[in-house]
C-alpha cells in the first residue's frame, strides 16, 4: 500500500496544489480577455506583488506579537488581496485605460502589459531584493501526517496546502454564486458576450471593469501568497507559472472562467503526472510485466516539467481551438 | 408637442459623412418607419440618435430635452432603447437574464415589467432558462425587442426587425409592434420590407443619399406613384 501512498502523496496532492494555483490564476486571466479583450501578461507579477503585499502586512502582525491558530500569512492575505485589487485598477487607470479610451489596438495592450510586467518584477527586486523569503515568519509550517490503512508511510499534507485547497474550493463558489446570482456578475458576463449589446442597454462598463479588475487582483494575490506559503516567496515566483496560466485559459476556453478553473487542474495534473515516477507503483506487478522496470520511470524529466502544458496548449490548438468550454478562437 | 424632434443633422463614422442634413419629427405614441434604398444611411440615422457615432451639426430633442450625442446610459434613463439588427442578445446568458440585463438600469421592482414581456411572447416563458444563443432568429428577435421594453420605453428603436426572418415570423413581428405602440410607445424602425412596414406607420421617411426625399404618412407614401416606382420596386 505504500506505493498508493506515494501516488497520493507525489501525484494527487501535487496535482491539486499546483492545479488550484493555476486555476486562481486562470480566472483573472479568462475575465480579463473576456471583458477587456487582451491578455493580461503582468498577471504572474501580480501575484508575486501580491504575495509581497501579504508578507508585508504579516511582519508587520508578527512585529505586534499577534498569534493565530492559522498562520499569520493567511490572516494577511485577505487584507492583501485588496490591496493589490486596488493596485490593479490604479495599474488599470494609468497603464491600460488610456490605450483603451484612444483605441488602441489589442496588442498595443498586450505590449503594454509585457511592459508593466519588466516595471513590477524591477520594482519587487528593488525594495526586496533577489532572494528567497519565507512565509511563515511566526512558527514553522505544520505537517499533518495521516495514518494510510495497511500502508507503513503517511499521507502527507502541509497546512498551506489544505488552507490552498479550502480557498481555492471556496473561491470557486463564491465566483460561481457571484455571476450566476448577482446583477454586477450577469453585466460582466453580458458584456464579455456583446461588448456593444451592453454598452446600448445602459449597463455602466466601468463598474464592469473595476469588477475584473478586483477580482482578477484578489485572486492573483491569493494565489502568490498560497503559492509562496506552500514554497518560498521569490521575486522570480511568477514567471514560471505565468505561461502555464496562459495555456490554462486556453485550454479552458478563453473567456470562459469555469473553464479556466477546468484548463488550471488539466493543465496541473497532466504537469505532475507526466513527471511522476510511475516505476514505483509498477513495483507490485513487476513479475506480470514483460519489460524490466528502471529505477525511476517518468514520462517527461523534471527539467523539462514546462514543456506539458505548451504540449496540451498545441493539441488543443490543433484540435479544439476554442477550448474544453468554448471560448474564443485567437484571431 | 413632438416626442422626438431631429434637426438637420450631420453625422458619419469619422471623416466619412453619412447623414447629411436629416429632419425627422414623431409625436408621441405614434409608429415613424424609415425606408430608402441601401446606403441611404437609415441604420446610421438610428445609430445617431443613439449617440454611436459623430455628430458634426443639427440636433436631437425629446420629451423637449436637448439629447444630442449623450450616452446609452443616460438615453436609457430618459428611457430610449435600441434594438441592433444584429447580435441584439447575449448568447450565452438565459432568455430571463437576457431581460434582466435590459432593466439594468432600474433599482426598482421590474417583475411586473417581466411578466408582460413574457405576455407578449409567450415563446420566451417556456424558454426562459435557455442560453438566448442557442435560439432560432425569430424568437432571437423576440429576446431583443423584449429586452429593450424591460426599461418601458417611451421610444423605441428598431433597426430592421425583420431582417433575415420568414414571412410568418415578419408578420408577427409587426403585430407586436402595433400591439406595444398601442400602449403608448413611440415606434421608430427602419425596414427593408418597405410595402409591410409602411402599412403599418403613422408616418413615413425616405431616405437617399443621407437625406429626407419624402415624408407623409405612410399611407400617402404607399399611394405615391414616385415613392413606389423609385424606392418600393414599383
Amino acid at each position: 500500500m505504500n506505493e498508493v501512498v506515494f501516488f497520493i502523496n507525489k501525484g494527487v496532492t501535487a496535482g491539486l496544489i499546483i492545479g488550484s494555483i493555476y486555476a486562481l490564476g486562470a480566472i483573472g486571466v479568462t475575465m480579463i480577455f473576456g471583458i477587456l479583450r487582451f491578455a493580461h501578461f503582468a498577471h504572474g507579477d501580480m501575484m508575486t506583488l501580491g504575495a509581497f503585499m501579504t508578507l508585508i502586512l504579516t511582519a508587520a502582525l508578527a512585529s505586534l506579537g499577534i498569534v493565530w491558530p492559522v498562520p499569520l500569512a493567511f490572516i494577511a492575505m485577505f487584507p492583501a488581496m485588496a490591496i493589490t485589487a486596488f493596485l490593479a485598477i490604479g495599474i488599470d487607470r494609468a497603464f491600460y485605460r488610456p490605450l483603451r479610451m484612444a483605441g488602441a489596438r489589442p496588442v498595443v495592450i498586450v505590449m503594454a502589459s509585457v511592459g508593466v510586467t519588466l516595471m513590477l518584477q524591477g520594482l519587487i527586486r528593488l525594495f526586496a531584493g533577489v532572494r528567497g523569503r519565507d512565509m511563515f515568519l511566526e512558527a514553522p509550517k505544520e505537517i499533518f501526517r495521516i495514518p494510510f490503512p495497511g500502508a507503513s508511510r503517511p499521507v502527507i499534507i502541509t497546512e498551506p496546502q489544505v488552507l490552498l485547497i479550502a480557498f481555492t474550493i471556496v473561491a470557486v463558489v463564491a465566483l460561481h454564486w457571484f455571476l450566476t446570482r448577482s446583477r454586477l456578475g450577469k453585466a460582466m458576463r453580458a458584456v464579455s458576450d456583446n461588448p456593444e449589446l451592453a454598452q446600448i442597454t445602459g449597463i455602466n462598463t466601468n463598474h464592469v471593469v473595476w469588477a475584473t479588475w478586483i477580482i482578477g487582483g484578489a485572486l492573483a494575490c491569493a494565489a502568490g501568497t498560497l503559492l509562496s506559503m506552500d514554497v518560498t516567496l521569490k521575486p522570480d515566483l511568477s514567471f514560471n507559472i505565468l505561461l502555464p496560466i496562459f495555456a490554462a485559459t486556453i485550454v479552458g476556453g478563453i473567456g470562459q472562467p469555469y473553464g479556466a478553473i477546468a484548463g488550471g487542474f488539466l493543465v496541473g495534473f497532466c504537469e505532475t503526472l507526466a513527471v511522476f515516477n510511475w516505476s514505483i507503483l509498477l513495483r507490485p506487478i513487476q513479475h506480470h510485466l514483460w519489460f524490466e522496470l528502471p529505477a525511476s520511470m517518468a514520462l517527461v524529466p523534471t527539467q523539462y516539467k514546462l514543456m506539458v502544458p505548451f504540449l496540451i496548449l498545441i493539441i488543443v490548438l490543433i484540435y479544439r481551438p476554442t477550448g474544453i468550454f468554448k471560448g474564443r478562437v485567437l484571431a | 408637442m413632438s416626442l422626438l424632434e431631429i434637426q438637420d443633422l450631420h453625422a458619419g463614422y469619422g471623416v466619412m459623412s453619412i447623414l447629411n442634413g436629416v429632419n425627422l419629427t414623431m409625436e408621441a405614441a405614434r409608429i415613424g418607419v424609415i425606408v430608402g434604398p441601401n446606403g441611404a444611411g437609415k441604420s446610421t440615422m438610428l445609430k445617431a440618435i443613439f449617440g454611436m457615432l459623430n455628430i458634426t451639426e443639427g440636433f436631437i430633442r425629446f420629451d423637449g430635452k436637448d439629447i444630442t450625442g449623450i450616452n446609452s446610459e443616460q438615453l436609457a434613463k430618459h428611457r430610449i432603447a435600441f434594438v441592433p439588427q444584429e447580435h441584439n442578445v447575449f448568447p450565452t446568458l438565459s432568455v430571463h437574464e437576457n431581460l434582466e440585463m435590459g432593466a439594468y438600469i432600474r433599482r426598482d421592482d421590474f417583475s411586473r415589467v417581466m411578466d408582460h414581456v413574457y405576455e407578449i411572447f409567450p415563446p420566451l416563458k417556456d424558454k426562459r432558462k435557455q442560453p438566448a444563443g442557442e435560439l432560432s432568429g425569430g424568437q432571437r428577435q423576440m429576446v431583443a425587442f423584449g429586452r429593450a421594453l424591460m426599461i418601458e420605453p417611451k421610444l423605441i428603436l428598431l433597426d430592421e426587425p425583420t431582417a433575415g426572418l420568414s414571412p410568418m415570423f415578419m408578420s408577427q413581428i409587426f403585430d407586436r409592434v402595433i400591439a406595444i405602440n398601442q400602449t403608448g410607445v413611440t415606434v421608430v424602425m427602419v425596414e427593408q420590407n418597405a410595402k409591410q412596414a409602411l402599412a403599418i406607420a403613422h408616418k413615413g421617411f425616405v431616405l437617399a443619399g443621407g437625406r429626407n426625399s419624402y415624408t407623409d404618412t405612410g399611407q400617402n407614401l404607399l399611394n405615391n406613384p414616385e415613392v413606389a416606382a423609385s424606392f418600393l420596386g414599383g
